[in-house]
């Protein structure tokens, strides 16, 4: 079990600089290839009345003048042991593990990332209860009532959930609920846990509905399907034979075998999200990762894109382990080796 | 079944999904007042404030939100290089010239603000001086010399520090060589571009003549900046206000407020009432969520004044209740299109002029977004709300605007094409009114024979990489690209320099100015800030305006305007025509 985790963790360390590879060449390396100057890319990061030595001077104090590994070099290094910072006035030290200042804002990429995952880690963590409990109990009771009103008018609810885009939905709900009736918190509002827990949960309560409507569409159709397989095994039949109480066949037999493609969806679904909510956070205007990387994406921040990027790809990669783990507690069959 | 490749698999699969969201989520920003300045108060209805004073009042007291959809460029005075900004920064900031908070036209007027009075220039409009007011300070009570306005103005031409503000201070003034702003340079003597002869006196001397000098000095560059408080890069943070407000629980990219700076003496400053208390900010929030927020009353203003949203446009216009709250300003910008010499056959005039006489000019203002979105049609490259506007049409497009085929057509046999030509459109992608403009080109031009091939582009690489690219322009044939300019500043060198001046153009890419190349037009640019009389040197950009357009190489779309909603709470709202959008330093609060 060890073993296997310590193995895990080291394809995790693999992947992530690939994926910061991958990253970066999409960026620099490709406009290179396609024939693009260093002052052509650092065009981008100056005004519009810039003069060609503003640009070169630009291209220069952005290295873009290095080649395109020693570039990618100079990134890594400064992951693991820090760099340093010319703001004109002075220099300032990046402590490892320094992602980098940011291109256009000038600020260190790291500290606005651990600024900006709290917004985002609370938005998922509330969505995702939200939709897991909502889903996965409309999926059981929905598969246990087969074919009635309720079955039909929940999945009808669950295709409207996966069908509508969130900036629509999210919009009319602000629109509805925060402009007209006042219920709800208007966009751009996030108070931290730490210190109002209530008003934390009353900024968020529109974006994890909203959110949370997306997803528990999808658990509800997933807990149906498996409910409807899983009850006609014939395990399923020998437990109701042994006199089992049918809360019990259900609960401890029937959903626990339905449950493992919906952990699996589970953990790659907040994993993902953990690497940001874009749209969600977008849509309500909250200053987590997604918008982070959004936002930087839009001006071309690539110390920025890189941050959010493997910030994301390590949450994936965790969610994917611990959903891996979990595996051998839901179902008996499997064992890590 | 093998673990370990499928888990291996998985991650792989998982990361890209996840890179891919990042990557697919990418996708995607004016000013705006009508003629005729009154100074008649308390008027209402559509349109109102961009010509008078909506809801006139002098109280104190209250707090204005402002909402910005992305994040502020800099707040930093030395490099900040939005018409928003420079609306705005007057709140915290006070240079040595500023515009007149006042509504239309009468905005436009320079006065004095740091300065006692206008600049004094010498006979040869190389040297300009200015005496300072006495008793300023800054908010932490140390009192504004001369020296601290140097300090800032030479602090903005270290481009390598401070890369996005506007280019012009070390584009004129008479710098020693090898000067690189006082950070790098901090030894090197100054004076033959700026002198301090004493605390309240300073003397500015440039290469050339700039007679426009006063509109250099109404920019933030002149707002003091104390030497022992900059820090550099970061200052954007820790500014040092001068103004009636200043900066208070400042966070980058998400928000900031502004309060009342007790240091600021209203017996200093003639031109600012500072009706609110507080003034607070919220940074890149959603642009819809913005007009919902503005409509419903829970927001002021919409700080970047691009105008509402389409969704929020049809809404509002529609909306009898809606539209009587909302203005329609006419912005200092033209959207227009570059038509390349460089690229045959537009390098004979006649075919660039079938070009100027076959476009439906109606089709460029519908993909525009019509009338009162979009603008009204140009003809010119001035806009009407910059001094110096002459109107003529060298181009008439017929009596109902849709294009003259009968004079494209003869223009096409007079350069040797009677069966029409090809080429291609540039446009930036990720704008949808660039496409439709672009295909009504394609549509237009192709009665006439004229085939255009649709050539999209990433914005942010737009000029830098494609149509701003001159090898790349020739390489690709890109006879045709998408622009627009707004002015710097309300001024014909404000909002002519850097579209048609073609020394601006870079051989590595990068200028708005990818078509004008006329030696003449230089040379008039030239001669022009020689002439002391704004007068006659407002008569002289009209002249340029005309030589450019006798050339054929720009098409001008619509003098942009845009719809803007009156927030609720705000009072003394109005558009002044220096910056086409609300005049912020005029607004207060009801609460």
């Amino acid at each position: 079990m060890f073993a296997y985790i310590v193995r895990r963790l080291l394809w995790a360390v693999l992947l992530l600089i690939v994926l910061s590879m991958v990253t970066f060449s999409i960026f620099y390396l490709i406009p290179r290839l396609a024939g693009a100057s260093p002052e052509t890319l650092a065009a981008r990061y100056v005004g519009r009345a810039a003069t060609p030595e503003t640009v070169h001077l630009t291209a220069e104090r952005l290295g873009l003048l290095d080649p395109v590994p020693v570039q990618y070099w100079n990134w890594i290094k400064g992951v693991f042991t820090g760099a340093e910072y010319d703001y004109g006035a002075g220099v300032e030290t990046c402590p490892a593990p320094c992602f980098g200042y940011s291109f256009i804002t000038r600020q260190a990429v790291w500290p606005e990332l651990l600024d900006r995952a709290p917004v985002t880690i609370s938005l998922v963590v509330g969505a995702s209860l939200i939709w897991l409990i909502a889903g996965v109990t409309v999926g059981v009771i929905s598969a246990l009532r087969r074919g009635t009103v309720f079955d039909r008018g929940a999945m009808g609810v669950a295709l409207a959930g996966v069908s509508l885009p969130i900036f629509f939905t999210g919009l009319v709900a602000l629109a509805f609920f925060s402009y007209r009736l006042g219920i709800t918190a208007p966009g751009g509002q996030f108070v931290p846990f730490s210190e109002n827990p209530a008003l934390w949960a009353y900024s968020l309560l529109l974006p994890w509905i909203t959110l949370s409507f997306l997803f528990a569409a999808q658990y509800a159709r997933l807990t149906r399907a498996g409910m409807l397989e899983t009850m006609s095994e014939d395990y399923i039949r020998t437990a109701r034979a042994k006199g089992l109480a049918e809360r019990k066949v259900i609960l401890k037999h029937a959903l626990r075998g339905a449950l493992t493609p919906v952990v699996t969806i589970f953990g790659l679904d907040v994993g993902l999200l953990l690497g940001g909510a874009v749209l969600t956070e977008k849509t309500f205007s909250l200053n987590g990762l997604g918008k982070y990387g959004y936002d930087a994406i839009v001006q071309g921040d690539l110390p920025k894109i890189l941050g959010v990027t493997l910030v994301a790809g390590f949450f994936v990669i965790i969610a994917n382990l611990i959903v891996d783990l979990l595996y051998g507690v839901i179902d008996p069959r499997v064992r890590l080796e | 079944m093998n673990q370990s490749r499928s888990w291996r698999a998985r991650g792989l699969a998982a990361v890209g999904i996840s890179a891919a969201l990042l990557l697919a989520a990418c996708g995607g920003g004016g000013p705006g007042g009508e003629q005729g300045p009154t100074t008649q108060a308390g008027a209402s209805g559509f349109n109102a404030g961009s010509t008078t004073v909506v809801n006139p009042s002098d109280k104190k007291g209250g707090t204005l939100k402002f909402a910005n959809e992305g994040d502020w460029d800099t707040l930093d005075p030395g490099e900040t290089y939005y018409a928003y900004s420079w609306n705005f920064s007057r709140l915290y900031g006070r240079s040595l010239m500023m515009f007149k908070s006042a509504p239309g036209k009468e905005g436009n007027q320079l006065v004095p603000d740091l300065a006692e009075g206008p600049g004094q220039a010498s006979s040869d409009a190389k040297t300009w001086t200015y005496k300072l007011r006495q008793g300023v300070k800054f908010d932490d009570g140390t009192e504004v010399t001369s020296a601290d306005v140097k300090y800032a103005v030479l602090r903005s031409t270290d481009k390598q520090t401070f890369p996005n503000g506007p280019a012009y201070w070390e584009g004129q003034l008479d710098l020693p060589s090898g000067y690189k702003g006082p950070y790098k340079t901090p030894n090197m003597n100054t004076d033959s571009a700026i002198e301090t002869p004493d605390k309240y006196t300073i003397v500015f001397h440039t290469k050339k003549p700039f007679a426009a000098f006063d509109y250099l000095a109404q920019q933030p560059n002149t707002m003091p900046v104390p030497q022992d408080k900059d820090t550099g890069a970061k200052y954007r943070n820790t500014i040092v206000s001068t103004g009636p407000y200043k900066f208070e629980n400042l966070q980058p990219g998400k928000s900031f407020n502004l309060v009342r700076n007790d240091q600021w003496d209203p017996a200093t400053d003639p031109n600012r009432k500072a009706l609110p208390d507080r003034i607070e900010v919220t940074l890149n929030v959603n642009p819809d969520d913005i007009d919902n927020r503005l409509i419903s009353g829970d927001l002021d203003v919409a700080v970047t004044a691009l105008g509402v949203q389409p969704a929020a446009q049809s809404r509002v216009l529609q909306d009898p209740t809606l539209k009587e709250n909302a203005d329609n300003p006419l912005a200092a910008r033209n959207w227009y299109t570059s038509i390349n010499p460089t690229v045959a056959p537009l390098n004979n005039i006649e075919c660039r002029k079938a070009i100027m006489y076959a476009m439906d000019h109606t089709g460029y203002q519908t993909a525009y977004g019509g009338q009162f979105a979009g603008g009204d049609l140009a003809t010119t490259i001035l806009p009407p709300n910059i001094p110096g506007h002459t109107a003529f049409d060298l181009y008439p497009a017929g009596p109902d605007n849709k294009g003259d085929v009968e004079a494209a057509k003869k223009s096409l046999e007079a350069c040797g094409q009677p069966n029409g030509f090809e080429t291609n459109i540039a446009y930036r992608a990720e704008r949808p009114k660039e496409k439709a403009t672009a295909e009504a080109f394609q549509q237009a031009l192709s009665r006439v024979g004229i085939k255009l091939a649709l050539k999209p582009y990433p914005q942010g690489d737009y000029f830098s990489s494609y149509a701003g690219n001159p090898p790349y322009v020739v390489k690709n044939k890109l006879g045709l690209a998408l622009n627009g300019w707004a002015a710097d500043w309300p001024d014909g060198f404000g909002f002519l320099s850097q579209i048609v001046d073609s020394r601006v153009i870079r051989p590595a890419g990068g200028s708005s100015n990818t078509s004008v190349r006329i030696p003449e037009v230089d040379q008039m640019l030239d001669t022009a800030l020689t002439e002391l009389d704004t007068d006659r040197r407002n008569q002289m950009w009209g002249e340029i305006d005309k030589r450019v357009m006798e050339e054929a190489v720009i098409y001008p779309g619509v003098y942009s305007k845009t719809l803007l909603v009156r927030s609720k709470n705000a009072t003394n709202i109005f558009v002044t025509d220096a910056y086409g959008e609300y005049d912020y330093l005029g607004l207060g609060a009801q609460k």
